[in-house]
């Protein structure tokens, strides 16, 4: 695990990622790199010195110093607005990170800290910009081509609400043993031909998308914090080991 | 005020103690249940953080910067064991 520390990052491009958030891709010359899940602490400095800091999840990994996270608009919010309205390319910002252990993904079969154990498969589950570090975990998946059964199970209000649709797509129509299994449940609006009419997602609905209990499958769950609290209970209820499921709240309403 | 998890303690404890914890497996000093540190109950403001315990709500962590120095109160935490191999 590389030492977290604080770096001053410059902002190499900034993209729509949906009608309300933004893909931030940040040059870092000195990050040493992160594993695919971590995030990091953004801190803006106003000019009369007053301080704001938000954690940002990651959702590149591996050893550049490209960094990209994508941030989705909190209406009334101190921070994220800023970042989604406000900044430009040449912008700089200081960035504390990479951080967190218990929330990342390492290729091999294995969760933080563990042996490989190719056998037992992936399930993501995401929440609106809780896909964010899933998606690291997606690609790096896809990139060491990781023979780790892979599903991502993702909440999203609309079709125009999805976040790194592109990427979720080539992911999704991979070769094979790589291939990620992926299942969008639109809350709102569906599109046309979907495979059910928008509504949230259910117990049932989990059970029937995720991987079954008896594969064992290693769960993690990121959205909003009521979100991550739901899934995460039926999944114990349905019988899953509470340590195969690891969790990160990004707060919310 | 929503509260988010322990993931988020993850930088300001890796400023003081220069690793990250939220692997580690912490205990409860009041109720006695253990889990990681990324699974405690984190309450942020602009003064710093709360993390209590998720089985009994007691404080097991406080973490604060005061004049550009962070300080953290871990009173509530009976032990931190090093993050499990699973
Ligand atoms: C580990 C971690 C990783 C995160 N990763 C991401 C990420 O990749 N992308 C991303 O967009 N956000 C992420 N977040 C959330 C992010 O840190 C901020 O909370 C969010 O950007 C809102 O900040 P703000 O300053 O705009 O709002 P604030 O001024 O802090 O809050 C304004 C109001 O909005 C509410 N609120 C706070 N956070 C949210 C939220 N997430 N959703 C809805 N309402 C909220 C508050 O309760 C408050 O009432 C992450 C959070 C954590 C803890
Ligand atoms: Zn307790």
């Amino acid at each position: 695990m590389t030492r977290a520390a604080w770096h001053v990052a410059t902002v190499a491009e900034v993209r729509d990622e949906t009608p309300t958030a933004r893909r931030l891709t940040l040059e870092v010359p000195t990050w040493p790199g992160n594993e695919a899940g971590a995030h990091l602490d953004l801190r803006l400095t106003a000019p009369d010195g007053y301080q704001a800091t938000r954690s940002y999840s990651i959702a590149s990994s591996g050893d550049g110093t490209r960094v990209v996270l994508a941030v989705a608009e909190v209406p009334e919010g101190e921070v994220s607005p800023f970042l989604v309205h406000d900044l430009r390319a040449g912008d700089q910002l200081e960035v504390h990170g990479p951080l967190g252990a218990y929330f990342v993904w390492r290729p091999g079969g294995a969760a933080a800290g563990a042996e490989a154990s190719p056998l037992r498969p992936v399930q993501l589950i995401g929440a609106g910009s809780g896909v964010v570090p899933l998606v690291a975990m997606a690609a790096a998946h896809d990139e060491g081509a990781d023979a780790t059964p892979f599903r991502l199970l993702y909440s999203v209000r609309t079709p125009a609400d999805v976040f790194f649709a592109d990427e979720l797509r080539a992911f999704a129509e991979a070769p094979a043993p790589t291939r990620l299994g992926l299942d969008l449940v639109y809350t709102r609006d569906a599109p046309a031909g979907a495979a059910r009419p928008p509504g949230r997602l259910t117990p049932d609905l989990v059970a029937e998308l995720a991987w079954p209990v008896e594969q064992r499958p290693r769960i993690f769950i990121c959205g909003p914090t009521p979100f991550v609290e739901a899934v995460a209970g039926w999944l114990v209820a349905a019988g899953h080991a509470p340590e195969a499921i690891r969790t990160e709240r990004f707060g919310g309403a | 005020m929503q509260h988010v998890d322990g993931n988020a303690l993850a930088g300001d404890l890796a400023d003081l103690f220069g690793v990250d914890l939220t692997a580690m497996i912490a205990s409860c000093a009041h109720c006695g249940a253990r889990g990681p540190v990324a699974g405690l109950v984190v309450f942020r403001t602009a003064m710093g953080s709360v993390g209590r315990c998720a089985h009994c709500d007691a404080v097991l962590v406080v973490v604060v910067e005061h004049e550009g120095r962070a300080r953290a109160s871990l009173g509530g935490l009976r032990a931190l064991e090093a993050a499990p191999v699973q």
